[in-house]
């Protein structure tokens, strides 16, 4: 994002020409800010109801973040940390593998590789639910931790999805990293591995950030396969348990979920805060080049 | 893949014009190169890595032979034999690189993929998940009675070390031991006192106040004769066995069940199941081939092709509509901030992401609370106690879809926006301007076609995202209000992929044929847009 130049109008051209501006401004904050208010705000409410949360932190307390603690919530916390946090690890690392590979070598059926990811990244794994519960159902008879109910075997199915929808974006950074550097290091007897790792994945290291991040939060919201594939209570992921605890009691439970909600959504909102700059780069910069 | 060396040719075999052209481009300095002698640390990491990876997977052989899962042992053999040759060969470094994604990628995406079209056309599903054998097997076992005046016999409950309940009984003074899936066997060891089985080896007894515990087990379980036909034990009281066999029998030569109470012959009916001449049918079938008959369901079986067909339009239309305000809102408030003299645009944008940031599938959930009819503060506080039902009527219900999407994707659009806005070289405005263009001219001729021809392949994949976004659905309404009358669980707001989901696990059966058969249109459909977004996109690329 190119830094933000400021240019002085004063008068009556300010208020022609600008004014309105921050009137769109600050219908857009409220809008775009109000419903996450509103969750803070129930969630910090005494009475803990849907009609309890309307007025705006009529009260502050913390007994709905108390009552959240006593259910199964930081289980799945847990859960969805190790989950999202594996998974976003190794996609980087994988996606990041293969896009070195066409970015840097020439090999029979590169191109057709490259293709063949475009394609496949049209398609979501999510479509394939069935089958990846039935796969998981004969892997369970084999190999129960790769199998249904088993959290490796989530990750696992997660991992599935790394190459098709990451390996483009990658590749269009890795490309902008000069071969130069690579010739450079070669010379001084470095091998590709050496090249790979401290050198390239050094360089585009915010892309890395942002992908990890998108993947992170992609497992995080995914309702559809974890919420097939895990089974026990202790097991469940934060999508599938806060989901399971509020259906049906919407009313009564509202405002554990509101807590709930609060405690999980602050990190990721407070990471897109702080990669917000990568974020947008990586959203327009990979698209356009594939 | 070869990207190897001119050192590496002397101890290889001769290469073939191909790989020497592959060693020429090498050659030409487009970065491929093999320091792979290096035998230090890393080789040592490298062979441990390998070293573990190749005891999974002989695990994994060994014990899908035991289970007799031939598909995973022959699929786990190649991975294996590939993934030694790639990390031992000396060429091959682009494999390398490649090979851990795809293992992935095969196995979980592409696998699935052709196994949801094999499931497309079987009749997979509750009733019809297993193959013939079972099939008979279970309808024999579900139709037992016990059999009039037969002989009653001491029972010992039992359970075997991994907490499995079992039988014990004393047949003509020897002792029987079995559990629901291990048929009885003698157990020659066992003791008996006072006409009671006290100990058997390999189980260990229970008492009786285990039994009192685990009662409704114990009334249900079945433990069955070595001769499937002998039929099995059963018991009531936990200490008294009685036979129980089959009202059905089972004619291999003809491959027919005949109720012997009724009389009634049940046959193959070719699509599964067996049915009687009045054409009811036994509970359990199996799986078989039905050709295309799932696909044509959707479009002729007419309880299923109306709601399948209003789902149909309703999905065209929620992702069209929703690409349509998302774009338009993003597009309008990037082009209001992206004028250089407003201050702070650092922090609107920064919290206009917000909704963009919070997690998806807890949008949907706290706009539903927001909407409730009766305690939602949009009814309650905004509208005054107003009871409209933003969720619950078929049309409001579409509506509020469209409508909390616009909050969820408007900060999308927006920053895509903004970035595209940003790299428009200022030269062509003023260009314009000497020009005499005004405001409008300017923002048709140049920004539009400009931010569409970086934008145009963002709003295809946005559109293809919307096609199948189910949090949004699945949590704000569930798909919900449901069409009244349809044999599956469907509503005025369900997308094709929130359908295939009801289809599959949520409407009472499990349809996983049909629904693997609309998860195939699904894929069909998306391919066919994507493809030609994708060409349509090349050619807008092409016009500057």
């Amino acid at each position: 994002m190119a830094a933000e130049t400021f240019v002085q109008v004063r008068g009556r051209r300010w208020w022609r020409e600008i004014s309105w501006r921050y009137l769109v401004a600050a219908v857009a904050i409220v809008y775009a800010a109000f419903p996450i208010v509103y969750v803070l705000s129930a969630s910090l409410s005494a009475r803990g109801t849907l009609t309890g949360s309307n007025e705006l932190f009529a009260d502050v307390t913390t007994v709905q973040y108390d009552a959240l603690f006593q259910t199964l919530f930081p289980q799945w916390m847990v859960n969805s940390l190790v989950i999202g946090g594996v998974t976003a690890v190794a996609t980087v690392l994988m996606a990041s593998a293969a896009a070195y590979a066409f970015s840097r070598f020439r090999f029979a059926g590169r191109r057709g590789g490259l293709t063949f990811l475009l394609l496949v990244q049209m398609f979501p794994q999510m479509l394939a639910f069935i089958a990846i519960f039935l796969l998981l159902l004969s892997l369970r008879d084999v190999i129960p931790i790769l199998g249904l109910n088993s959290r490796l075997a989530l990750i696992c199915v997660y991992l599935g999805g790394a190459l098709g929808a990451n390996t483009f974006l990658m590749y269009g950074f890795f490309n902008s990293v000069p071969k130069e550097l690579d010739e450079a290091a070669k010379i001084d007897g470095a091998g590709h591995a050496r090249i790979f790792f401290t050198i390239i994945l050094r360089l585009v290291a915010p892309v890395l950030a942002v992908v990890a991040l998108l993947s992170f939060v992609g497992t995080f919201s995914d309702y559809i396969i974890a919420g097939i594939v895990l089974q026990d209570q202790d097991k469940l992921t934060i999508a599938v348990g806060l989901y399971q605890f509020i259906a049906g009691q919407f009313d009564a439970r509202w405002g554990i979920f509101a807590a709930g909600a609060t405690i999980s959504a602050l990190p990721i909102v407070i990471l897109f805060l702080f990669l917000q700059r990568y974020i947008v780069g990586g959203l327009t910069a990979g698209s356009v080049k594939g | 893949m070869k990207g190897r060396d001119a050192a590496d040719t002397t101890d290889a075999p001769p290469p073939s014009p191909d790989e020497v052209a592959a060693a020429e481009r090498a050659a030409a300095g487009r970065g491929t190169t093999s320091h792979a002698r290096e035998m230090g640390p890393y080789f040592v990491v490298k062979l441990v890595l390998l070293a573990l990876i190749d005891a999974f997977g002989l695990f994994v052989i060994f014990s899908s032979w035991q289970v007799e899962h031939w598909g995973i042992l022959a699929s786990m053999v190649a991975i294996l034999v590939v993934v030694n040759w790639v990390y031992f060969s000396r060429r091959m470094i682009a494999a390398k690189y490649l090979f851990p994604g795809l293992v992935f990628l095969l196995v979980y995406q592409l696998f699935t993929m052709g196994y949801t079209a094999y499931i497309s056309f079987t009749n997979y599903g509750t009733g019809h998940n297993a193959t013939r054998e079972d099939a008979v097997a279970a309808n024999l076992a579900q139709n037992e009675s016990r059999v009039p005046d037969s002989p009653s016999y001491p029972l010992t409950v039992v359970t075997t070390p991994d907490g499995e309940l079992g039988f014990a009984i004393v047949d003509d003074g020897e002792v029987l031991a079995g559990t629901a899936e291990q048929p009885f066997e003698e157990s020659p060891d066992a003791t008996v006192a006072d006409g009671d089985v006290t100990e058997v080896p390999g189980y260990d007894v229970l008492s009786f106040a285990q039994i009192l515990e685990q009662q409704n087990e114990i009334t249900n379980l079945r433990v069955g004769f070595a001769d499937a036909d002998e039929g099995s034990i059963r018991t009531q009281d936990g200490s008294t066995g009685y036979l129980y066999r089959s009202v059905l029998t089972y004619d291999e030569a003809t491959g027919a069940i005949t109720n012997t109470d009724t009389g009634v012959v049940y046959t193959d009916n070719g699509e599964g199941s067996f049915q009687a001449e009045d054409g009811s049918t036994l509970l359990v079938g199996w799986r078989v081939a039905v050709g295309f008959d799932n696909y044509t369901a959707m479009f002729t079986d007419s309880r299923l092709s109306g709601p399948f067909l209003s789902v149909l339009a309703w999905t065209f239309a929620f992702a069209i509509l929703s690409v349509g305000t998302t774009f338009f809102l993003g597009l309008f408030l990037a082009i209001v901030f992206n004028h250089p003299a407003v201050r702070g645009r650092r922090v609107i944008r920064s919290l206009l992401i917000l909704p963009y940031a919070f997690p998806g599938f807890l949008s949907g959930l706290v706009w539903a609370g927001l909407l409730n009819r009766r305690f939602g503060f949009i009814n309650e506080v905004l509208l005054g106690g107003a009871e409209i039902p933003w969720l619950t009527d078929p049309w409001l219900a579409k509506l509020s879809v469209i409508g909390v999407n616009l909050w969820l994707g408007f900060p999308y659009m927006f920053l895509i926006a903004t970035g595209a806005l940003q790299a428009i070289s200022t030269d062509m405005y003023e260009a314009a301007r000497i020009d005499g263009a005004g405001a409008g001219r300017v923002f048709r001729s140049i920004t539009l076609p400009l931010l569409m021809i970086s934008l145009a392949p963002l709003l295809i994949a946005s559109f293809a995202f919307n096609f199948n976004n189910f949090n949004l659905i699945f949590f704000l309404t569930e798909g919900g209000p449901n069409f009244p009358g349809s044999p599956i669980a469907v509503g005025a707001t369900d997308i094709l992929i929130s359908m295939v989901y009801s289809v599959a696990f949520e409407s009472g059966t499990q349809q996983f044929g049909l629904a693997s058969a609309m998860a195939i249109m699904i894929f069909i459909m998306v391919g066919v847009i994507s493809w030609l977004g994708f060409r349509q996109t090349h050619k807008l690329e092409e016009v500057i």
